[in-house]
């Protein structure tokens, strides 16, 4: 568009507020930044800010209660598997009501950090969902519950039974139609796990022996993503956790057995997984008084009423 | 005066406090990614689209593409948006109502990206699938909701930009006969080209720089997009999804993906900067 005149350009600007810093004001503003640029009492506010970003930076990457060790009586740290976190906090809380004197912390950061942190004996208790591997093998394992691992449709879909095959070649792109199962032609929306994730990794040893997972599937950070997924498309398949399959979404058999408990306890449903606590030596006091809880009747009953399926 | 002498140097010393942390943000990143370019090859890292490191396969291309889509999605939604409105707020609409509306305008920057990102599961996806076909969780999903997250950035910058322009210009230019579209469209918005640009570039550092909401409705998949209507990861999710999980070179893969994020907002602000500067 032509200029009306070359100097238009560059307007002069008069009134100060009206500089180029306003917009530049704006933009700090647009992103959340200080309000008032002039306020001094902002600039410790964002020195701090600033400072308590670098402190989190510098922390260690992996799960572990390091700062827990300096009170005084040492609360017990568990830390892992994000599939193993809501057991453990369920079986650490019942157990803290029971022996007020003792204190359970639980954390997250999935199977791999639980192990790291285990192997450092920055946790206590390493929680993982997968098995342990090459160097981690020397770790003691201690298995607490046992998993299964259900393949969810909409429960509008006829689909009732899969093999694992067919699992195999859906989830490697080979076949990405519905009509490949006898049903009216449609694209499946397959949905998978992040990398790392515990479920995921089961699932790959489980199911997909060399093969890699299509690039094309939909990932999701969390069991109940995957699930909230499925429930609202009815030409969804993605795979859970199967104590957490509810009636907005349906399980499917495979090679004619459903993932139901003891289908699951004796191994006759194919997808299952063990859910271990990890630990660098032998558990002693407190510790030791936990794992014996977990693994007696009153812990494995929660276990099972919170849908797995106990070791015992 | 001493004591101002000691005021001075404590807000100096926290103030360059601030700066230091961006320094240490910055080394440490590169210290965490930088290995792992290295060690599995630029060409590898940027020019392939195998993204699997468990595995050891480190190519982030389709991300990178994805993420220039989804932002290109935004701007194509979110600039024409943002800039009529700013045309009307500042040029077209009573000072009253301007007081009114731009405030709220500004508010939308102040709601947290998980309730866009909730929205856009709970209303946008849906229809998109319903409606459009494919998952719903799409590049469109995620370049709607970047579109109207981006709208205060791009809204309030431009309105600044049009209101610096002298009265004179205006006066000027409807004395000669023009209408005030003519006046707007000939005189103002191009003597407030550079402040636009601005706004539109600060307003893609946003976009290209947004994670929760991008998780939600974008469906994380990791290849490069054929239509609008497929999945996308964007480098900014890429972090955020795997970090929870990642150790080993699978983290130091995800520093690597900040380090080329880091150097994408990098130009994009240097160049807002220089534009901005270049008058």
């Amino acid at each position: 568009m032509p200029n009306p005149v070359p100097a238009l350009r560059e307007p002069q600007v008069s009134s100060p507020a009206k500089t180029w810093a306003a917009p530049r004001a704006a933009a700090a503003r647009a992103h959340g930044a200080a309000r008032r640029p002039h306020g001094r009492r902002r600039l410790p506010a964002l020195a701090w800010s600033a400072a308590l970003l670098v402190f989190l930076a510098a922390l260690p990457g992996a799960g572990g209660c390091n700062s827990s060790y300096q009170t005084t009586s040492r609360p017990l740290c568990i830390a892992g598997s994000t599939s193993v976190q809501p057991f453990a906090e369920k079986l650490a809380e019942v157990y803290m009501h029971r022996h007020p004197g003792v204190r359970i912390d639980v954390q997250g950061g999935g199977s791999s950090a639980g192990i790291y942190a285990a192997t450092q004996g920055a946790a206590d208790l390493g929680a993982s969902s997968r098995e342990l591997l090459g160097e981690e093998k020397k770790l003691l394992e201690i298995p607490i519950a046992f998993d299964g691992i259900a393949v969810i449709v909409h429960p509008s879909n006829p689909l009732t039974t899969i093999t694992l095959a067919e699992i195999r070649q859906i989830f490697s792109g080979a076949v990405n139609n519905w009509s490949a199962l006898r049903l009216p032609p449609h694209a499946i929306d397959l949905i998978t796990r992040e990398e790392g994730s515990g479920t995921r990794e089961a699932f790959e040893h489980l199911v997909m022996s060399k093969e890699e997972i299509t690039p094309a599937a939909l990932v999701q950070d969390s069991n109940g993503s995957v699930r909230e997924i499925v429930a609202g498309d009815s030409h969804a398949l993605g795979y859970i956790s199967a104590g957490l399959v509810d009636d907005r979404v349906k399980a499917l058999a495979i090679d004619g057995v459903l993932p139901t408990r003891d289908n699951i306890k004796n191994h006759t449903y194919k997808l299952v997984r063990r859910f271990l606590f990890v630990a660098r030596a032998a558990p002693a006091g407190p510790c030791k008084d936990f794992v014996d809880f977990v693994l007696g009747p009153n812990g494995q009953k929660i276990l099972e009423d919170e849908g797995l399926v106990g070791v015992k | 005066m001493h004591r101002e002498k000691f005021i001075e140097r404590v807000l100096l010393l926290l103030a360059l406090s601030a700066i230091g942390s961006l320094a240490l943000i910055t080394i440490f990143i590169f210290l965490e990614g930088f290995p792992l370019i290295l060690s599995a090859g630029l060409k590898n890292f940027i020019l392939s689209s195998h993204w699997a490191p468990t595995k050891g396969h480190f190519g982030i291309l389709a991300m990178i593409v994805s993420s220039v889509l989804v932002t290109l999605g935004a701007m194509v939604i979110g600039v024409p948006l943002g800039l009529s409105c700013a045309i009307v707020l500042a040029e077209f609409s009573p000072k009253r109502l301007k007081m009114v509306l731009k405030p709220t305008l500004e508010l939308l920057a102040g709601i947290p990206s998980v309730v866009y990102g909730f929205l856009g599961v709970i209303w946008l996806v849906p229809l998109i699938r319903n409606y459009l076909g494919g998952p719903g969780l799409s590049l469109l999903a995620a370049s709607i909701i970047l579109g109207i997250m981006i709208l205060p950035t791009v809204i309030s910058i431009s309105i600044d930009a049009l209101t610096a322009v002298p009265d004179l210009y205006r006066d000027g230019s409807l004395a000669l006969g023009a209408t005030r579209w003519q006046t707007v469209s000939r005189v103002v918005l191009p003597a407030a080209r550079s402040g636009i640009i601005t706004a539109i570039i600060l307003g893609m550092g946003r976009a290209i720089g947004e994670t929760m909401a991008v998780i939600m409705v974008a469906g994380n998949a990791l290849q490069i997009p054929t239509s609008i209507l497929d999945p996308v990861r964007t480098l900014t999710s890429n972090i955020a999804l795997e970090l929870g999980y990642a150790a080993g070179r699978h983290r130091e893969a995800l520093f690597a993906t900040g380090i080329v994020l880091f150097i994408i907002i990098m130009i994009l602000n240097l160049s807002a900067t220089l534009i901005t500067r270049r008058r």
